[in-house]
């Protein structure tokens, strides 16, 4: 087992790691930038050190600093946390050439899963269902007509070159797909000064749900179930659940099937996520793979009853797993508090949290870094803290949160508690009838 | 002396950043060692060591305290901080722009690069810096005369840490 671990990462994330690392007797090495003299992971690691100024180019995603740091400090493992330097291939390689353990994925993986093309590619093979689509650009039209019909309508003709929407046919029957293909190609030509196209099938109403997966080096693989994070905005995702309100024992029998043979066909190692569209025919379509710790992992932990940072470091260190797939015994609901305005489009509220109360009790965990007299910096994201809701029902758990946040006292900046408290009492939401759109048509 | 003194004694030692200290108050002996460089949110790890002899402690000890013992380098921070002049306000701090161990000299048989009361020249080498097995020469941004050494031969150095206090003028 590893003797001291640093953390390249900070904010709650940082923290969490810490506390597990602790359990574990294991030391801590935390980094930080100048502008984070004072937060909580430097105070609550074993050793600190600082690694560069503000900016996080210099500082979180500087790989020279942290690789001195850990070479100072004698760490023999660096967990990257998510985010900065997470699922970058290259760091990966140079902590294995540093004779430093990566908590994370091999560079191969890495690089294997971030290739979107590749990735598909890489599911298809394994059995595990992707978008239907045409290989590489439509030929001609005839094509087109076939491939069309093969996917099944309704397909999006899609700009080869394209970006912004530029290019893009939404294709709902055959009659109109002739006129989609030319008006598309003049467009993108335009825009582009490429006309060439490719075909999707169009998923309608998708839900994100996400597969927990877990690797380990003998090249075993098991699931923990899904989250749902189908609630973001701009394709972020502001709240999570699991078990998701639209899943079936048959569907996580699927879902969670496939993102076995996803993780047993490229070997993985470690803990990572699988993203799948679900349509509302409970159709599942591969989106992409994670290959790291995600934001959401706790509601997975409080739902199963496992620490998955420390599953995570005893995967990493050889030990293996035990090969048994989790179901949610439990209800859980994650809320992300950002200091941002929800009544002014979202708008980032850095600045110094004058008065901080966090909501406790049953059922109730926050992962945060924040503290009353805190100042938080502008340079990095602005989640503050996480609130996690768990209970016996999807009811309980969301009537636990509602009252957590009208516990939740931060004052000085302005954050998204009440866009939470908002869609809490939600009537799409408490029915668990939402989808990717959901946001689109939410008014705070 | 009460365990209260103690307590006070061992907060004024961790103040004043003096590493080692030995005390000798009536029947009590206390040795307090510290590690030589504290990061900021490091843990302090004090060892403090208490021998008290069995003789009964009185009440109103006439406390003898012995010159205190430390690195020479922080003690002259200190003791130039009491004597401070308005040049002190003047002088530029050179700070460790990399991580690392600083070396003050090419190798263990060389002398330092640079020592107290040198004067130096804008682009001159004044220490090494080495990670991942590279020694990197830093050399000066300004020219002027060696007024301290802040920080230890062959320690581990963070970002932004304090090198050497130069006199510009």
């Amino acid at each position: 087992m590893f003797k001291k671990i640093l953390i390249a990462n900070r904010g709650e994330i940082a923290l969490r790691i810490i506390r597990t690392c602790k359990e574990m007797g294991i030391k801590t090495v935390a980094v930080y930038s100048k502008a984070d003299t004072d937060s909580l992971h430097v105070r609550f690691a074993d050793e600190a050190v600082c690694i560069g100024p503000a900016a996080s180019s210099e500082s979180y995603l500087n790989i020279p600093n942290i690789i001195a740091a850990a070479e100072i400090t004698n760490s023999d493992a660096i967990h990257p946390g998510y985010g900065f330097l997470a699922e970058n291939s290259n760091f990966s390689k140079i902590c294995n050439e540093n004779h430093i353990k990566f908590i994370g994925a091999s560079p191969k993986m890495i690089d294997g899963m971030g290739d979107k093309a590749s990735a598909k590619e890489t599911m298809k093979k394994a059995g595990v269902p992707t978008i239907p689509g045409s290989v590489g650009i439509i030929p001609s039209f005839k094509e087109c007509q076939k491939i069309a019909a093969k996917i099944g309508y309704p397909i999006m003709l899609k700009a080869t070159a394209g970006g912004g929407g530029k290019g893009m046919r939404l294709v709902w029957e055959e009659a109109v797909l002739e006129d989609a293909w030319n008006s598309a190609r003049k467009e993108s030509k335009a825009a582009f000064g490429n006309n060439g196209m490719y075909m999707e099938k169009f998923i309608e109403d998708p839900r994100h749900i996400e597969i927990q997966i877990i690797g380990d080096s003998k090249g075993q693989a098991a699931h923990l179930s899904e989250r749902d994070c189908s609630i973001q905005r701009r394709h972020q995702k502001l709240a999570e659940e699991t078990p998701s309100p639209f899943m079936t024992k048959k569907l996580r029998k699927e879902m969670g099937d496939a993102a076995i043979r996803a993780a047993e066909s490229v070997k993985y190692e470690g803990v990572g996520t699988v993203e799948f569209l679900v349509d509302k025919h409970r159709d599942f379509y591969f989106m992409e793979m994670n290959t790291r710790i995600q934001v959401e992992h706790p509601i997975t932990e409080e739902v199963i009853d496992y620490d998955l940072i420390k599953e995570q470091i005893k995967v990493a260190a050889g030990i293996e797993i035990s090969g048994k797939n989790h179901e949610p015994k439990l209800h859980a609901i994650e809320c992300r508090i950002n200091a941002e305005d929800p009544e002014n489009d979202f708008r980032p509220c850095p600045g110094l949290i004058t008065n901080f109360h966090a909501p406790g009790g049953h059922g109730i965990r926050i992962d945060t870094h924040v503290y009353a007299n805190y100042m938080i910096p502008p340079f990095y994201d602005s989640m503050i803290a996480k609130v996690i809701t768990v209970a016996q029902t999807r009811e309980e758990a969301i009537g636990k949160m509602e009252r957590a946040l009208d516990e939740f006292i931060v004052e000085g900046i302005k954050t998204t508690i009440p866009f939470h408290q908002k869609l809490m009492k939600n009537e799409d939401f408490r029915k668990g009838n939402y989808t990717t759109k959901f946001m689109e048509t939410f008014e705070m | 002396m009460d365990l209260k003194d103690i307590q006070e004694l061992i907060k004024f030692v961790a103040k004043s950043g003096a590493t080692e200290v030995d005390l000798e108050i009536d029947n009590v002996k206390i040795s307090i060692k510290s590690p030589p460089k504290k990061k900021r949110g490091e843990v302090d790890e004090i060892t403090t060591i208490i021998q008290q002899t069995p003789a009964q402690v009185v009440a109103a000890p006439q406390a003898v305290v012995p010159p205190v013992t430390s690195n020479t380098d922080t003690l002259a921070t200190s003791t130039n901080a009491d004597s401070s002049t308005s040049d002190e306000t003047d002088y530029i701090t050179i700070k460790a722009s990399m991580i690392g161990t600083f070396y003050r000299s090419l190798s263990p048989e060389d002398p330092p690069f640079v020592n107290v009361g040198d004067t130096i020249k804008e682009g001159e080498t004044l220490c090494i810096i080495e990670a991942m097995k590279l020694f990197n020469e830093i050399e000066s941004e300004v020219s002027g005369k060696i007024i301290k050494v802040l920080a230890d031969d062959s320690t581990p150095i963070e970002f932004d840490q304090p090198l050497f206090l130069v006199d510009p003028s």
